[in-house]
């Protein structure tokens, strides 16, 4: 059919300013699409990078187990209240054999075992209660990038030292280089160095936690052998489910999802995302009806020039294809056109790691740009259809008589 | 005896129902042989442009038979009677209906480009050796609107005769045009008409017009009266 299409790019040609009109009309709705989807993707991405990119994405914890009731044939009512047994931590005893395998599962980008426990900083008369992570020297970052948070100091652990928040370091007026006395909740204390102080900028983190190295953890919390949990960080944070229920399988260890413990930051970006492509959606159906609406108008004013085509022998496909031909060509040329200026304009925009405070968290790279052409090409060939079948069934000799 | 090219009987043609119902064709009988040079005759309304449009498969008669190169034409479909008026009916207007976006040779080879699916260099030959004929040869590659409308209808005529049909059907061909233009549009269809034995029939009001085909055939209240 390429004559049909030579027609096509001919009328479309023969009438430059309308056809320029629905090109930009077209390019404004494919503009919208990915101004929108890279809006959305963006914020999405910050969203979560500020919320579950510093978290574990899947978490391997022993279950701790309660303690058990003592009074088992009491008489009349009585009211129990059974709390959990801080003293008691559960402990993953055998876990070397499986951290390879997880070491190795696709997607797994760090693992970090870990010991925790609460315990008490006292310096002087001054006196903070904190939860202490244990880690491995080699692995401080790998959960929360504690490198880029940091403020003070270096995030290098070893025997003797400790990393605290910013809030923390005020409060007991602790500046580097000092020493501050551990005691941890099993009763065991340990004098300890202040070698980096960070600022993650939420007040949990920044004024009730403390990280030690695994080793200076054994020591304080009595374990010379297992760990608390294992951390694993994810380059997909949305295959953490998937992924807990192959850890699961594979070591029998229960895994958890920060999906589990997100539910409403999963809802929120859910109806974000809906927001989004109902905005899309009118995008295109903008698109549709502006092609459609603009060849209706076309077949119209060249109802003579059909009916001449369709005396001189021209099928009715022939028509048809020339007018859907027409629509695949304006969804094409306004779907580059869009996506050309929608990439430039995105281009002024800070990058995803260079956003600051106040900006729109535009993503760049989530701009759909493929889809964003190939949907106005699909809408807009579809748009056709309809003004392209009425085109052929014009009646020639009425259509000539005009 | 003359071969038959057209062959229609018994042809009714009516518009509208009830009370609106005009008979235009009342049992209309004609036989076109082949190389006849006709002239078509009649008042207004006597039913020579339906005639015409039902002889070129544009319009489908109410009934009767409509023959022609041994095709039942009243009985075949829209596909088979674009397809059959592609390759066998040329027409020209009154009003030339030339496509304005496209130069006088895209015109001329529009049948032919239309069924091959692309313009083929043949085509343009023959477009090109059509519009030489036509006196056009300065014009070929003319806008079809920046022709006069002599020069129009020539296209025309030229556009009508791409396919080598065996039938041209012209409406009023030359009513638009001054003398001169008439003249010369009626002696490029009658030397084609002698040279390529392509049978024509002429749709007029012109006696003159008429006077220079062979046959005249008059066409009165939807029946062929002489």
């Amino acid at each position: 059919m390429l004559y049909a299409l030579k027609i096509s790019t001919r009328y479309l040609t023969a009438s430059k300013a309308q056809t320029f009109l629905l090109v930009f009309g077209v390019a404004v709705g494919v503009f919208i699409f990915i101004f929108m989807s890279a809006l959305i993707g963006g914020l999405a991405e910050f969203i979560l990078s500020r919320t579950a990119g510093d978290l574990s994405h899947v978490t391997i914890e022993a279950e701790a187990r309660d303690p058990d009731l003592l009074l088992h044939d009491a008489k009349g009512i009585v009211m129990l209240v059974r709390e959990k047994d801080s003293s008691r931590e559960a402990r993953l005893t055998s876990t070397d054999a499986f951290l390879p395998v997880i070491e190795r599962l696709d997607g797994v980008t760090a693992v970090s075992q870990q010991i925790t426990g609460g315990g008490v900083l006292r310096r002087g008369a001054q006196t903070a209660q904190v939860s202490v992570t244990g880690v491995e020297p080699s692995k401080v970052s790998a959960i929360i990038d504690l490198a880029s948070y940091l403020v003070e100091g270096s995030v290098e652990l070893g025997a003797g030292k400790i990393l605290i928040g910013k809030r923390l370091a005020q409060d007991m007026n602790l500046r580097l280089g000092q020493s501050v006395r551990l005691l941890a909740d099993t009763g065991i204390d340990q004098s300890l160095v202040v070698t980096g102080i960070y600022e993650i900028g939420s007040g949990g983190p920044d004024r009730r936690q403390a990280y030690v190295s695994l080793a200076t953890a054994r020591t304080l919390y009595a374990m010379p052998q297992g760990i608390s949990k294992i951390e694993i960080k994810l380059t997909d944070l949305y295959a953490a489910d998937a992924t807990a229920r192959r850890i699961e399988a594979i070591t029998g260890l229960p895994a958890t999802s920060w999906t589990e413990n997100a539910a409403q930051l999963l809802d929120a970006l859910e109806a974000q995302a809906q927001t989004g492509l109902m905005l899309k959606s009118f995008a295109l159906i903008t698109i549709v009806i502006g092609v459609a609406s603009a060849l209706l108008l076309s077949t119209y004013r060249r109802r003579p020039e059909i009916g001449i085509m369709r005396a001189m022998g021209a099928p009715r496909s022939f028509v048809v294809f020339v007018f859907v031909m027409q629509g695949a060509m304006i969804g094409l040329a306004g779907g580059l056109f869009g996506a050309g200026v929608g990439y430039a304009v995105l281009l002024a925009f800070p990058s995803r790691d260079a956003f600051q405070p106040g900006n729109l968290p535009i993503d760049i790279a989530q701009g759909a740009y493929g889809v964003a052409i190939l949907l106005t090409v699909v809408s807009a060939t579809l748009a056709a259809i309809l003004p392209a079948r009425a085109a052929s069934r014009v009646d020639p000799v009425t259509a000539i008589g005009q | 005896m003359s071969e038959v090219l057209v062959d229609v009987r018994d042809l009714w043609k009516t518009f509208g129902e009830g009370e609106a119902e005009t008979r235009v064709l009342r049992g209309l009988a004609l036989t076109l042989a082949r190389g006849e040079m006709s002239a078509l005759l009649g008042p207004s309304g006597s039913g020579k442009s339906t005639l015409l449009t039902i002889l070129g498969t544009l319009m489908q008669p109410t009934s009767g038979s409509h023959w022609m190169l041994g095709e039942d034409l009243a009985r075949a479909s829209d596909k088979d009677l674009t397809d059959f008026r592609n390759l066998h009916i040329g027409f020209v207007f009154q009003f030339h209906n030339l496509l304005p976006d496209f130069s006088a040779l895209e015109n001329v080879i529009f049948p032919t480009a239309v069924r091959e699916g692309r313009e083929t260099a043949a085509a343009r030959a023959r477009g090109r050796d059509l519009l030489v004929r036509m006196g056009l040869a300065d014009r070929i590659h003319f806008p079809s609107t920046s022709l006069s409308g002599g020069q129009k209808q020539r296209v025309a005529v030229a556009r009508a005769l791409m396919n080598r049909p065996e039938l041209v059907l012209a409406d009023e061909p030359t009513g638009n045009l001054d003398r001169a233009s008439a003249n010369q549009v009626m002696d490029l269809i009658g030397e084609i008409n002698r040279d390529e034995g392509t049978t024509f029939l002429i749709s007029t009001h012109d006696e003159k017009i008429a006077a220079r085909c062979r046959r005249q055939i008059l066409v009165g209240d939807g029946q062929v009266t002489g």
